[in-house]
C-alpha cells in the first residue's frame, strides 16, 4: 500500500526519529518526551476550555436573538392592533433577519459541540497514553542499557509521537475553528450593541417600540381630549364626576420599569484541572 | 495492521481486510488527484467505515505505532494536501 497514507505515517516517524537523534543517551529522550506530553495534555485541556467558552458565548447570543425574535413578533401584533401595518411589516422583516442569524448560530453551535466532544475524547486518550508511557519509561530506564534501550524506546516513542501529532492536530483545528467563529460572534455582538438588533438587555428602546409608545400616548391624549370635550358639552354634572373619578389611565401605558442591564460578557471560564 | 484515523484513535485491522481497504484508498487518491472535494468526502467516509467495521479499536492505554494513518472524515482537500505537504514542523512538538 504505497498510497498517500503510507507517506503520512512516514511524516510522523521522521519527526520522532529527529527528536530521538537529539540525545546521545536515548533514555534522556524519554524524560524529554514525557515533559512534552504533559505540556501537550495541558494544551489540549486549555483547548477544551476555549471551545466550551466559545460554545457558551454562542448559546448566550442565540438566547438573545431568540428573545429579540419573540419581541418583534409581539411588536408586530401590537402594531397590527393599532392598525399600523407598515410598522408590523418592519418588525416582521427584522425578525426574519434575526431568524437567519439564529439559524447560522445554531449551525455554529453544533460545529463547536462536535469539536468539543472530539477534544474531550482526544484528551482522555492522550491521558491514558501518557500514563502508559510513564510506566514504560521507568521500566526501560531501570532495566536496559543505553544500547538496548534504543530499540525499546523507538517503539514506544514513535507510538506516543504519533498520538501527540494526532492530538496536536486536533487542537490546532479546534483553535482555527474557534477563531473563525469568534470573529463572527464579535460581529453579532457589535450588531446587538449598535441597536440594529436592539439591545437584548432592554436598556435601549428600538424605534418600533418608540413609535408604538408614541402611538399609545397619542391615543391617550386623544381620548382624554374627547373626554374633556364631552364634559364641557354636558355641563356641571359631568364636572363633579371628573373631579371625583379623576383621570387615571394616562400613566398606565408607560413602559414597565426596566430590568437592570445584565452583562452580556461571558463569565463561565471552566476550571482546568491539575495535570497529575 | 494498526490503522490510525486522525482525531479518532487506532484500529487493529486484520490483514485479510487490507485488500478491500486498498480499493477504497485508490478512490481517495483519485479524488485528491482530481481535486474533487465531493468525491473525496464519499471515498474517505467509505474507507473509514471499512476500517471501523473490519478492525477492533486499540485500547487507550496501549502505545502502538500505526502502519497507516488516515485523515478524519471531515477533512477537506486542503486538509489532506496540507497533511501531505507538512514535513518539517508543526505536528509534533519537539
Amino acid at each position: 500500500m504505497a498510497g498517500i497514507f503510507q507517506r503520512m505515517s512516514l511524516i510522523f516517524r521522521a519527526k520522532a526519529d529527529k527528536t530521538l537523534d537529539k540525545y546521545e543517551d536515548p533514555r534522556q529522550t524519554l524524560d524529554y518526551s514525557y515533559q512534552r506530553q504533559l505540556e501537550l495534555l495541558q494544551k489540549v485541556r486549555r483547548g477544551v476550555a476555549d471551545v466550551a467558552t466559545s460554545r457558551k458565548r454562542i448559546e448566550l447570543q442565540a438566547n438573545g436573538l431568540s428573545t429579540q425574535s419573540d419581541k418583534l413578533t409581539s411588536q408586530a401584533q401590537k402594531a397590527l392592533e393599532v392598525g399600523r401595518e407598515d410598522l408590523a411589516r418592519e418588525a416582521l422583516t427584522r425578525r426574519s433577519g434575526i431568524q437567519q442569524q439564529l439559524t447560522d448560530l445554531q449551525a455554529q453551535h453544533a460545529q463547536l459541540q462536535g469539536e468539543e466532544e472530539k477534544l474531550v475524547r482526544a484528551s482522555q486518550r492522550l491521558q491514558a497514553k501518557v500514563d502508559a508511557f510513564r510506566t514504560k519509561k521507568e521500566t526501560i530506564k531501570a532495566t536496559y542499557s543505553a544500547a538496548e534501550a534504543q530499540t525499546r524506546i523507538g517503539e514506544a516513542f514513535t507510538g506516543i509521537s504519533e498520538e501527540m501529532g494526532d492530538v496536536g492536530l486536533a487542537v490546532q483545528r479546534a483553535e482555527d475553528k474557534t477563531a473563525q467563529l469568534q470573529a463572527r460572534a464579535g460581529a453579532i455582538d457589535e450588531l446587538l450593541a449598535s441597536g440594529a438588533l436592539d439591545d437584548v438587555t432592554g436598556t435601549q428602546k428600538d424605534d418600533i417600540t418608540l413609535e408604538l409608545e408614541q402611538l399609545a400616548s397619542t391615543s391617550d391624549v386623544e381620548s382624554e381630549l374627547t373626554r374633556m370635550k364631552t364634559q364641557l358639552g354636558s355641563g356641571p354634572a359631568a364636572t363633579t364626576q371628573a373631579i371625583g373619578g379623576g383621570p387615571t389611565a394616562a400613566i398606565g401605558g408607560a413602559p414597565a420599569p426596566q430590568a437592570p442591564a445584565a452583562s452580556t460578557d461571558y463569565q463561565g471560564q471552566p476550571n482546568v484541572g491539575d495535570l497529575r | 495492521m494498526i490503522v490510525r484515523i486522525l482525531g479518532e484513535g487506532q484500529w487493529d485491522v486484520p490483514d485479510d481486510a487490507v485488500g478491500s481497504l486498498n480499493a477504497l484508498d485508490d478512490q481517495v487518491e483519485q479524488a485528491v488527484a482530481q481535486q474533487d472535494e465531493a468525491k473525496l468526502a464519499v471515498a474517505l467516509s467509505a474507507l473509514l467505515d471499512e476500517v471501523r467495521s473490519a478492525g477492533t479499536a486499540v485500547p487507550d492505554d496501549q502505545i502502538l505505532d500505526s502502519s497507516l494513518i488516515l485523515p478524519d472524515v471531515g477533512s477537506s482537500l486542503a486538509d489532506v494536501e496540507a497533511l501531505l505537504a507538512e514535513s518539517a514542523d508543526g505536528l509534533i512538538p519537539g
